[in-house]
């Protein structure tokens, strides 16, 4: 579904991608873990088709489709979607306008018409009650005076209304508590299907308790060093990042 | 011969068709001294640095229109508010428009100036009222002084509210080659009074307009007066809008100002706080495009304690548009307790566009809470991409971004048609239809 091949990235001529490949099939969950400044939401960024980044080597595409030339959006029209590390705050934008928006322009792009208005409020209705976010809730303005945790359950609603095909969730663990965290593995679970795929950024195991990888990458210094199963994970944990990178540099 | 010599000569045919025995006439006569001592500002002066008035000194304007020019209401149907009924003031090229307009003296007055300054039934207002809160230094409102004799009278007794919003319409149908305009407004609201006031000047044809308007407001205790002022006129419009607004105790002014084009337009606003416990809002919406040029300066001057003035002006600019925003606050040393505050931000959407943005504080009191911020800045390249990452199109990212940023002044507009039609005027300035209201 989501291939990467020798994928080679720079920002401001400072490369931090320095050839990733990376097979991701329909229906598989993958972990991507690794220490501060390994590359990991760089690579996200750049699957999502973030600007700033340059992809100088290797492609990164979606159902055998090259994305390079591919804007941002259309990404997401063809069912890439981000979970961001730091969702933006827009004032003056309310949740519900927001994914009215998202869903209409997605379905123009295809060539549909507006969702009903009817249609549209029964799926708001049903998808925050899978996250189980309060009705008050969406018509605040977009992630403005959010709690950290508000913001990432906010991130994953927004996962189940656009329904991707390759969701990428970047450290959507950090600034949740116990229940939150619950919350969110929850939804995410529940939209996992054999027709979808999840790579899921994190530093910690704990995630992972809940959201169950197929596979366990380890990214350093731009690289993917060492790739198993979810024992992988515990065996970070509890050893911590260190033997990876002696691994690595030996 | 320039436009200011045109002007002086021309006083004396315009003293041939007005009541020179009136009282009113010493004031006009006094004004065109000044102003033939002080002429047009200029550039060197620090309020017009910004704003040349050069060019359009240069444009031989017709001083007075011909009275003969009609308009079909179908034709200008669309500048008024028309889904609700209103109370409507029209003139075309300065002269009233009795077909096109909707007067009243049921209870309370909104009508003509041009009868408040010529029937004795209103002398007594005028002789309280008239020049009273206006500059009589400053050169543009002096000369409208001078030649003051038409535009809406509006007077508001004790207790009363009228039973629907006042429009005050100018349109300009280019039948003179070019034309100078000088409206003069007068609006009291006695205690505990109320109002609502939608004021456009609007051109119709490409010929040159240079309107040079003067409303004079007076607020007394306890009155509410909401006053919305859409300036979207032709690109060869221009206009020098002068208001001054004398504030009771409780009083409470709102004056939104929106302003979506023409050639030039300059607002002065200028609030004097005489009482104590009242509220002073300023708010304006600028969105420019093409070589447009809008230069707002605002006063409010605190003269006594317990008082509050807001001010929230948000602009964007694009192509070689130009802004201005001079915002004056005075505190005086006796007003404590004053909480005033000021914010202006601006976003350029061009390298061409200049914003030039200057709050200009001077307190005296020592207890008082004022706040000033201005940002200029493009638009958050962040939020665009989180925008984009949820299949919103860079460009409808863009304008729901620059949408969102405009709304919040939107939000104290308490005319629900009014806030459609410059939420409609905001969409077609972004060149999208977002498909919702915010």
């Amino acid at each position: 579904m989501l291939e990467i091949k020798d994928l080679h990235a720079s920002v401001e001529d400072k490369e931090i991608l320095k050839g990733i490949n990376l097979e991701v099939k329909a229906g598989e969950v993958h972990a991507i873990m690794g220490p501060n400044g390994s590359g990991k939401s760089t690579l996200a960024s750049v699957i999502a088709g973030k600007e700033e980044f340059e992809v100088t080597k290797g492609s990164v595409s979606l159902e055998g489709e090259d994305l390079e030339e591919v804007a941002p959006e259309e990404r997401a029209h063809k069912g890439v979607f981000l979970s961001f590390q730091y969702p933006v705050e827009i004032p003056g934008v309310s949740v519900t306008n927001f994914m009215k928006t998202a869903i209409n322009e997605s379905r123009k792009a295809k060539g549909l018409e507006d969702m009903p208005a009817k249609d549209m409020l029964k799926l708001i209705r049903e998808k925050s009650e899978l996250l189980e976010i309060d009705r008050k809730f969406l018509s605040r303005s977009l992630n403005e005076g959010f709690s950290g945790g508000e913001k990432k359950r906010n991130e994953i609603f927004q996962m189940a209304m656009l329904e991707p095909k390759v969701a990428i969730l970047d450290e959507t663990d950090s600034g949740l508590d116990i229940d939150a965290l619950r919350i969110v593995a929850n939804g995410v679970n529940k939209l996992k299907s054999k027709d979808n795929a999840v790579i899921v950024i994190t530093h910690y195991q704990r995630l992972l308790d809940y959201i169950v990888p197929d596979f366990v990458h380890v990214l350093h210094n731009g690289k993917i060093v060492k790739s198993g199963g979810k024992e992988l994970a515990m065996e970070l944990e509890e050893k911590g990042y260190d033997w990876i990178k002696q691994e690595a540099t030996v | 011969m320039d436009l200011k010599e045109k002007l002086i000569s021309s006083f004396m045919a315009f003293e041939n068709n007005v009541d020179v025995e009136h009282p009113v006439h010493d004031i006009r006569t006094e004004a065109i001294k000044n102003f033939e001592t002080k002429g047009f500002p200029s550039k060197k002066e620090e309020a017009w640095k910004y704003t040349s008035l050069n060019s359009l000194q240069k444009i031989d304007f017709s001083i007075f229109p011909k009275e003969d020019n009609a308009l079909e209401y179908k034709d200008v149907k669309r500048y008024s508010i028309h889904e609700i009924d209103t109370y409507k003031i029209v003139f075309i090229d300065g002269i009233y428009s009795s077909y096109l307009s909707e007067t009243t003296h049921d209870g309370v007055d909104i009508c003509l100036m041009s009868s408040a300054l010529t029937k004795p039934m209103y002398r007594q207002v005028i002789d309280v009222y008239f020049n009273k809160v206006a500059s009589k230094d400053e050169s543009l409102t002096t000369l409208n002084t001078a030649f003051s004799r038409e535009g809406a009278y509006i007077y508001i007794p004790k207790n009363k509210m009228p039973k629907k919003p006042v429009e005050i319409l100018h349109f300009a149908t280019g039948n003179e080659a070019s034309l100078l305009l000088q409206p003069r407004n007068l609006v009291i609201v006695e205690e505990n009074a109320e109002v609502q006031i939608i004021e456009r000047h609007q051109s119709l044809t490409t010929n040159e307009v240079l309107t040079n308007s003067v409303t004079e407001i007076f607020a007394a205790e306890s009155a509410i007066v909401d006053y919305y002022k859409i300036q979207n006129d032709a690109n060869t419009a221009s206009l020098i809008d002068n208001t001054y607004i004398n504030q009771k105790s409780k009083s409470n002014v709102n004056v939104h100002t929106f302003s979506f084009g023409g050639k030039l337009t300059r607002n002065n606003l200028n609030f004097y706080q005489n009482g104590e416990y009242m509220d002073s809002t300023m708010k304006g919406v600028t969105i420019l495009g093409e070589k447009q040029h809008v230069d707002h300066h605002t006063l409010v001057h605190h003269i006594e304690p317990n008082c509050e003035s807001h001010q929230d002006y948000k602009g964007i600019y694009g192509e070689n548009s130009t802004g201005v925003f001079n915002g004056k606050i005075i505190v005086d040393k006796i007003a404590q307790k004053t909480n005033a505050f000021q914010q202006n931000n601006n976003i350029l959407v061009s390298d061409k566009a200049t914003i030039n943005t200057k709050p200009q504080l001077e307190i005296f009191a020592d207890d008082v809470k004022c706040s000033h911020g201005c940002t200029i800045g493009q638009l958050d390249e962040d939020a665009l991409f989180y925008m984009q990452s949820r299949g919103i199109p860079k460009k409808e990212a863009r304008a729901l971004l620059m949408y969102a940023f405009a709304n919040n002044v939107l939000e104290s507009v308490r005319i629900p048609e009014v806030k459609g039609r410059i939420n409609k005027l905001i969409a077609k300035k972004l060149g999208v239809n977002l498909g919702f209201d915010l």
